[in-house]
């Protein structure tokens, strides 16, 4: 089979592995139809994620067929499903309290020593993610085995289309548990930190949830348009001072609850991001922590942090006197996707969410090298990438957030002018 | 086998026994932090990166000073309630000690039976290469050694409480000198059941001395860890979690499980994956 693998810092390419079969009972065998590139794939890509090796399979959002399926699978051949990133066994301790992201069954005993060693405790296991979480082979491919297929996959009805069902395997309800763990309130402002895919449906999660004001905050003004349109006001970090413009959009109590939707490659230098970036340039494994540091100084007394971005090693001065001295309360954790992929694919039916707003590229597998690239470097036009393993080489569609921001008035397609005019500013 | 009545039959904690155990004692000196050997420093270079091996350079220069260690030592200890085995300094006399605690979900006279059956412990120790208990209360494996020998260890089963704990103790006659036992009690709150090892051996010279390391002290808290979590994989989600996606790629965990296999041959759909078209 055709898969997308990690051949070192920044390069990847689309090699030829064997087809993967039935190893253990619970097992069932994929056929992938639609997958995608995500923002946990650029740590990767970036080579701030210890324990990628050289010949993995990355990617861990996917959907598709059942080919084949192991004894103890409850699945069916032909049924089509969303696999969950995160690989659970659904019977251990923390399976059965529904924190299917920290199962202790599913990362080969022999992987986990790393992580015992690095975070004291042994992580589940992951698709494609690092042999820090198990090193299984991802979902950038044509074919996936799947461990405990009877409890991970959920079935998906046909006349749901791939696209909309495909971010139910990560993003989707990643955006929610940070909006669940931020807990909404009545008049509540949820401020996020970082327009991608995971901001974004944090944003619209947060709304959904009755947020009275929901601010997204990022740099791409293509980014922060999809945010305005889903219903979020936003800041422009480029533009604007944050931690002022916060403070004055709440009436001078600051936002109830923050999210960093940014995770260890936060931008900028300001926040003493510059110290953190030239520490992870040098490969001493420093996460860059910018935007939650920003985040924790701009959240009221008494506040709440929720952080989906994710980070890998350690960091310098995290805030610990604004976390204590104002009481926060903070949340985090790879997703518990098995916890709230039903209620999301019901919401999904309903029309409650919009789940296709932000793809902005659908291509063939076989051109996904270009795609890291391009979702990495071209950030402002690229904000979702599906991959289509069955399509052939060079064929590539536009999404609804390229098709649809385009036709808007007023959405510029480049970067907003640097200045304002006085009119503007007098209406800002 | 006429060796003074040991450990085996203490409640918990049950080391260090007859205060075998010194510097983990009232009165007995701290421990002081040891030497930067080179293994330290890498592995600390590699968790925490330069920062923190300037850090522990620094440390090392202007670490406790000699007067600040003295009167560290004069202050009097408590025995504290951690078990003995995760002392700073864990050797009891001739033996050498380890032992590891998973909570495995599943009642305790289940996993006793699952243990009792002593064919199934290669199903999760990875260097037993077969076990089996040829006369009632004797019990033999075969431990898998470098160089591809083996060696083989008898133990007579001293104590045994179903649904409790499993002792054994090596026969004059096994070419390894070990003791060791199993327990297993109740887990608070309805969450299953903490199973215990302990395991004791006298490491001996020469080749067999390689073997045991390998066995044991090479690692021995990593091997008896690993063990233990297959186990708690085998009993919990009924399979040992691997990443291979090929099945000559797997190891014995998944291979050899006969269980596994006779349900992989039962399997309904065919084990060929249809070839893909680019
Ligand atoms: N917890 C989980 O289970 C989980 C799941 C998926 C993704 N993630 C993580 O969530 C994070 C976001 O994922 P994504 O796919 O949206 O990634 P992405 O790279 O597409 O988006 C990150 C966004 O943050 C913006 N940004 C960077 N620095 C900023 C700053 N200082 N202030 C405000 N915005 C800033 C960038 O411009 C970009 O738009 C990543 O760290 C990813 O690994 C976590
Ligand atoms: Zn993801
Ligand atoms: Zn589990």
């Amino acid at each position: 089979m055709r898969a997308l693998t990690y051949h070192g810092k920044m390069k990847v390419q689309v090699d030829s592995h064997p087809d993967p079969q039935i190893v253990n009972p619970r097992d069932a065998i994929i056929e992938v139809t639609s997958t995608a590139i995500c923002g946990s794939d650029l740590h990767l890509f970036d080579g701030v994620i210890p324990g990628v090796l050289k010949g993995d399979i990355l990617g861990h959002e996917f959907m598709g067929r059942v080919v084949e399926v192991g004894p103890k699978s409850t699945l069916e051949v032909g049924q089509r499903v969303v696999v969950p990133f995160t690989i659970s066994c659904g019977a251990c301790f923390h399976c059965r309290n529904q924190e299917f992201s920290h199962c202790d069954n599913s990362n080969p005993v022999e992987k986990q020593d790393m992580s015992e060693t690095l975070y004291g405790h042994s992580m589940a296991g992951l698709f494609g993610y690092s042999h820090l979480t198990g090193g299984y082979p991802g979902g950038q491919a044509e074919f996936v085995r799947v461990p405990f297929s009877d409890v991970g996959p959920i079935v998906i009805p046909d006349h749901i289309p791939d696209e909309q069902a495909l971010f139910l395997s990560d993003i989707l309800p990643t955006g929610w548990m940070a909006a669940d763990q931020a807990t909404v309130e009545p008049g509540d402002t949820i401020v996020v930190w970082g327009a991608g895919p995971v901001g974004l449906f944090a944003a619209q999660s947060a709304k959904v949830m009755g947020a009275e004001q929901v601010i997204v905050i990022d740099h791409y003004p293509r980014r922060l348009a999809l945010a305005r349109k889903m219903g979020a006001k936003v800041i422009d970090r480029s533009q604007t001072n944050v931690l002022e413009a916060l403070m004055e959009m709440t009436g001078g109590q600051g936002p109830d609850a923050v999210i960093d939707a940014v995770g260890m490659e936060s931008h900028g230098f300001g926040n003493f991001n510059l110290p953190d970036t030239i520490k992870q340039k040098v490969g001493i494994g420093a996460d860059r922590i910018g935007a939650l540091r920003e985040a924790i100084t701009a959240v009221r007394k008494g506040g709440r942090v929720s952080v989906p971005g994710a980070y890998g090693g350690m960091s310098d001065k995290f805030p610990t006197g604004a976390l204590m001295e104002k009481g926060l309360t903070l949340r985090t954790g790879q997703t518990h996707v098995q916890r709230y992929y039903r209620e999301l694919l019901e919401r999904i039916e309903r029309g409650e969410i919009d789940t296709t707003f932000l793809i902005s590229h659908v291509m063939a597998l076989e051109d996904a090298p270009r795609g890291y690239d391009q979702f990495r470097n071209n950030q402002n036009e690229w904000t979702k990438v599906v991959l289509k393993p069955k399509w052939e080489k060079g064929r590539q569609e536009e999404g609804r957030a390229r098709t649809e921001l385009d036709m808007e008035a007023g959405v510029a397609a480049g970067p907003r002018p640097a200045a304002l005019s006085t009119e503007e500013a007098l209406h800002a | 086998m006429d060796r003074d009545d040991s450990w085996l039959d203490e409640p918990r904690p049950s080391w260090p026994p007859h205060g075998a155990l010194e510097g983990h004692h009232f009165g007995a000196p701290a421990p002081r932090p040891g030497p930067l050997t080179e293994r330290r420093v890498v592995a600390a270079a590699a968790t925490l990166g330069l920062g923190a091996l300037v850090g522990l350079a620094a440390y090392a220069y202007l670490g406790p000073s000699a007067s600040q260690s003295k009167r560290r030592a004069d202050a009097p200890r408590l025995t504290d309630d951690a078990p003995g085995r995760t002392a700073r300094q864990a050797r009891f006399g001739d033996y050498a000690v380890t032992g590891r605690s998973v909570t495995i979900d599943r009642p305790r006279e289940e996993i006793y039976a699952f243990w009792r059956d002593f064919a199934n412990l290669p199903r999760f120790m990875e260097n037993i290469v077969e076990a089996g208990e040829p006369e009632p209360g004797l019990s033999t494996w075969t431990i898998r050694a470098p160089l591809g020998q083996t060696v083989k260890v008898r133990s007579r089963i001293v104590n045994d409480r179903a649904g409790e704990q499993i002792a054994w103790r090596s026969t004059p006659d096994s070419q390894i000198e070990t003791e060791g036992k199993v327990m297993f009690r109740d887990a608070p709150g309805g969450r299953g059941t903490i199973v215990e090892t302990v395991i004791a051996y006298k490491p001996p010279m020469g080749a067999l001395g390689q073997a045991v390391a390998k066995l044991f002290s090479a690692e021995p808290s990593v091997q008896a860890r690993r063990d233990l979590k297959r186990l708690k994989m085998l009993l919990e989600a009924g399979e040992i979690a691997t990443n291979v996606n090929r099945r000559d790629k797997a190891n014995k965990a998944q291979q050899g499980g006969p269980s596994v296999q006779a349900d992989l041959s039962r399997s309904a759909t065919p084990t060929a994956i249809p070839t893909a078209t680019a």
